[in-house]
């Protein structure tokens, strides 16, 4: 037992963290990367030009962002039930966390996108390139390094939202703090899960930039 | 004006030092146009900076007007800064405010009445013709009409020098020439110093009285503009001039082994330099009379440089051995510089 | 008029009833969102204002000052927002009194939002061509005037984008503070709306959380209009 948990209990939290970070990252990257690149090519000048989708998407994109993410954890519940047959626990809490992640990792996905340099996409049209491959063999591999910091702020946001995934039984170091420390008043356990949390953090953080750095060197 | 003394600048980047300014000593004299000649990377934007210490020379002395630059405190730096203008490359207007508010931005620190400001701000911009564009922003302005906007803001607090890091260097060769048309005036007018910092040589042709050369880092060559143009020193300065000036070309030329400069063994290839508007031809003719020697002109050219002409011709002369040497006496007794280029005796 | 509540009273028919409660969270969550964003933002503006000018290079270079607020500023941005909540209860009650209730709330908000948008701001001034900063250097323009005359005054288009992000974050902020007994919005729907299973009163609350966000963004995007030349 340590600050009076069990240490089956620490693990199990640190497993669903992980669980819940891991899974709603890689779901919410696989849909907010192709969300992210829709926004880039169907607005106006882009290699896709079609008003009507970019108008659409960026609205529903900007409403499900406006929502705080607690509420949308509410909101959600009914679709949580039906994808998951429950509306408790890890895997359920992935459902809202999906539904927090996309919206904002297909704007993040957007920013890098659009700071490539436009001389690129011409580059790629004047060669002949079709939307597809103009996408896949141009604008990813330039904006790789910028898509992987992107990806790291998401990832650090959503670990921030796993933690209020504790609140639907989730589980997790975030409920770990919250349940023990905060509402059992246990100060030193609560301390030192924020301490793994900002470990974790600084981790995912350097993990990133490090990556985004050798992909950008690279390059030259 | 500015003296700057043995001064030094290194910039220490990750892989490699660079030493930028390497032991420079210059005098620039008050009320002249001088300009400094290189290369990018030669170290004359780290130069400029020294004098107005944007860049602070790891050793040396920078003295201009009197105080040195080195030793001043920083609220002392930017009370002298006032005294210097400075103009860039890129004009560096600032966006958000409009021709007059860029303009009156030095102002701030002068104490002085709005109307007053107001009145200033007017003369500047009739000064550099631009008065049409007073509530105009930087955007809506062409290149021209920026970097003349940010002389009169240059300007403001009336300076004694005025400092151009490759002022002209975005600008088509027109807007150049009306831009230097305005250093010039500005300089007669005001008794305005002028440190103007190029690539072309164009541009030191147009305005400058004097000029440096620098190459690596160190001063290669000076001298006053006339004097560079009718006898470069250093293979860089001939280069410079080279891309001014045809009559260079046959350095090339002869060192290519061009068909133009093939020679018999009777044959000298000479350039004549001459100082006043000689009818080239006339003498040129006259000394085949007078000599028995035939001469084929390859280049002529005749500039004005500064307010001085420089004129110049390269001939092919044919003779007899005592025939071409009798000549280019000849020549030399009137007042013309002849240099043999190539002798074809020895090929 | 009669026709339209009834229609309303069929469509939501547990929102009808609340109106002057929906009313009354609605300012709660103004009250929150304002006061703890008027703060954060000017605690926020000097900070991004110190992380540019401290920075290595930068005109008020300092690099103790600048490594001290970058960890700190690292540090609370690893907090996830619930569990600054809860720790930092024993503080809020040190400052207002108390630990829950709107102004309870407004501790907590700031200590989330600051970090955030201080890093934003640094990075809405760092976009200021650093030729502009030369310029106003060569001018003799001291750092007070270079930090509000060239900083701040070329980059209002940005520090508004930022602030119109920062702004919905907070709304989002509010929510959750709302939830463990800030009062606002996010009580309201998580009361309503959840607890007691009535998802017409979450529907209502999404809609006017949507407006507000969506007159922020206007209200930025008629700043950034003006102040792009």
């Amino acid at each position: 037992m340590i600050f009076g948990v069990s240490y089956a209990r620490i693990v199990l939290c640190v497993w669903q963290t992980l669980y819940m970070l891991g899974i709603g990252l890689i779901i919410g990257a696989a849909a907010g990367l192709p969300l992210g690149i829709l926004l880039v090519i169907t607005r106006k000048n882009g290699i896709m030009e079609n008003r009507l989708i970019h108008a659409v998407l960026s609205i529903i994109i900007n409403i499900v962002r406006s929502v705080p993410f607690i509420i949308l954890l509410v909101y959600v519940m009914p679709v949580t039930k039906v994808i998951v047959g429950t509306r408790v626990g890890s895997t359920a809490a992935i459902v809202p966390l999906v539904f927090f992640i996309t919206p904002f990792l297909s704007r993040l996905f957007e920013s890098s996108l659009l700071d490539i340099d436009g001389g690129i996409i011409e580059a790629a049209q004047s060669m002949g390139a079709t939307v597809g491959q103009t996408i896949i063999h141009f604008m990813l591999p330039e904006a790789r390094s910028s898509l992987v910091l992107a990806l790291t702020t998401g990832a650090v946001s959503l670990l921030g939202a796993t933690a209020m995934a504790g609140a639907v039984g989730g589980g997790g170091v975030g409920d770990l703090a919250l349940t023990y420390g905060y509402q059992q008043f246990n100060r030193p356990l609560m301390t030192s899960t924020v301490v793994v949390l900002i470990i974790f953090v600084q981790a995912l953080q350097t993990a990133g930039n490090s990556i985004a750095k050798k992909l950008r060197n690279g390059k030259k | 004006m500015i003296e700057i003394q043995n001064i030094s600048k290194t910039f220490k980047l990750k892989k490699q030092t660079v030493r930028a300014v390497n032991g420079v000593s210059l005098d620039i004299h008050d009320g002249e146009i001088f300009g400094i000649i290189g290369y990018s990377g030669a170290g004359k934007s780290t130069l400029v900076r020294c004098i107005n210490l944007l860049e602070r020379p790891d050793s040396g002395s920078v003295v201009v007007g009197g105080k040195e630059m080195t030793a001043l405190s920083e609220k002392e730096l930017r009370k002298e800064r006032r005294n210097i203008g400075m103009i860039f490359q890129h004009f560096n207007l600032f966006p958000s405010r409009t021709v007059a508010e860029n303009v009156a931005f030095p102002l701030k620190y002068r104490k002085i009445s709005k109307e007053d400001i107001g009145r200033k701000v007017t003369s500047l911009l009739s000064l550099v013709e631009l008065s049409d564009k007073a509530d105009a922003y930087p955007s809506q302005l062409s290149g021209g009409q920026q970097q003349r906007a940010a002389i009169a803001r240059a300007l403001a607090t009336d300076p004694k020098v005025l400092l151009c890091d490759e002022a002209t260097s975005a600008l088509d060769p027109q807007t150049t020439h009306s831009i230097l048309s305005l250093l010039r005036n500005l300089n007669e007018k005001l008794g305005l110093t002028v440190v103007i910092i190029t690539h072309e040589m164009n541009v030191i042709k147009e305005i400058c009285d004097r000029v440096a050369v620098m190459e690596n880092g160190r001063i290669v060559e000076q001298n006053d503009v006339f004097s560079i143009f009718a006898s470069p020193q250093q293979p860089i300065t001939r280069k410079f001039i080279d891309s001014t000036s045809v009559l260079y070309k046959i350095h090339e030329l002869i060192a290519e082994n061009s068909e133009v400069t093939k020679l018999n063994d009777n044959e000298k290839i000479l350039k004549l330099q001459y100082l006043e508007r000689n009818a080239s031809e006339a003498l040129i003719s006259a000394v085949s009379r007078k000599f028995s020697v035939d001469c084929n002109i390859i280049f002529g050219s005749i500039e004005i440089i500064g307010n001085a002409p420089l004129g110049g011709t390269v001939v092919i002369i044919s003779g007899t051995e005592q025939d071409i040497q009798d000549a280019i006496a000849w020549l030399r007794e009137k007042n013309i510089q002849v240099e043999v280029l190539k002798d074809g005796k020895n090929n | 008029m009669e026709k339209i509540t009834e229609l309303l009273g069929r469509l939501m028919p547990n929102v009808v009833t609340k109106i002057p409660e929906l009313l009354r969270s609605t300012g709660e969550t103004l009250y929150m969102v304002g006061v703890s964003g008027i703060i954060s933002f000017f605690i926020g503006l000097v900070f991004g204002i110190m992380l540019v000018t401290m920075k290595k290079g930068g005109i008020l270079e300092n690099s103790f000052v600048f490594t001290v607020l970058d960890k700190l500023i690292h540090l609370f941005r690893s907090i996830p927002f619930i569990i600054l909540l809860a720790g930092l209860i024993p503080l809020t009650r040190l400052i207002v009194g108390t630990a829950i209730g709107t102004n309870g709330a407004i501790v907590p908000l700031v200590f989330g939002t600051v970090p955030f948008f201080s890093r934003q701001i640094e990075s809405a001034l760092s976009d200021v061509d650093p030729k502009l900063i030369e310029t106003a250097q060569s001018m003799g323009c001291s750092p007070a005037g270079i930090i509000f005359r060239v900083y701040l005054r070329e980059s209002i288009a940005g520090i508004t984008r930022v602030t119109v992000i920062t702004a919905v974050s907070l709304i989002g902020l509010s929510a959750m503070a709302g939830a463990v007994g800030g009062g606002g919005l996010g009580d309201f729907a998580i009361r309503y709306g959840h607890q007691r299973n009535q998802v017409d009163v979450t529907y209502v609350t999404i809609v006017v959380l949507l407006v507000i966000v969506m007159l922020i963004q206007e209200l930025g995007n008629v700043i950034i209009k003006k102040a792009t030349h």
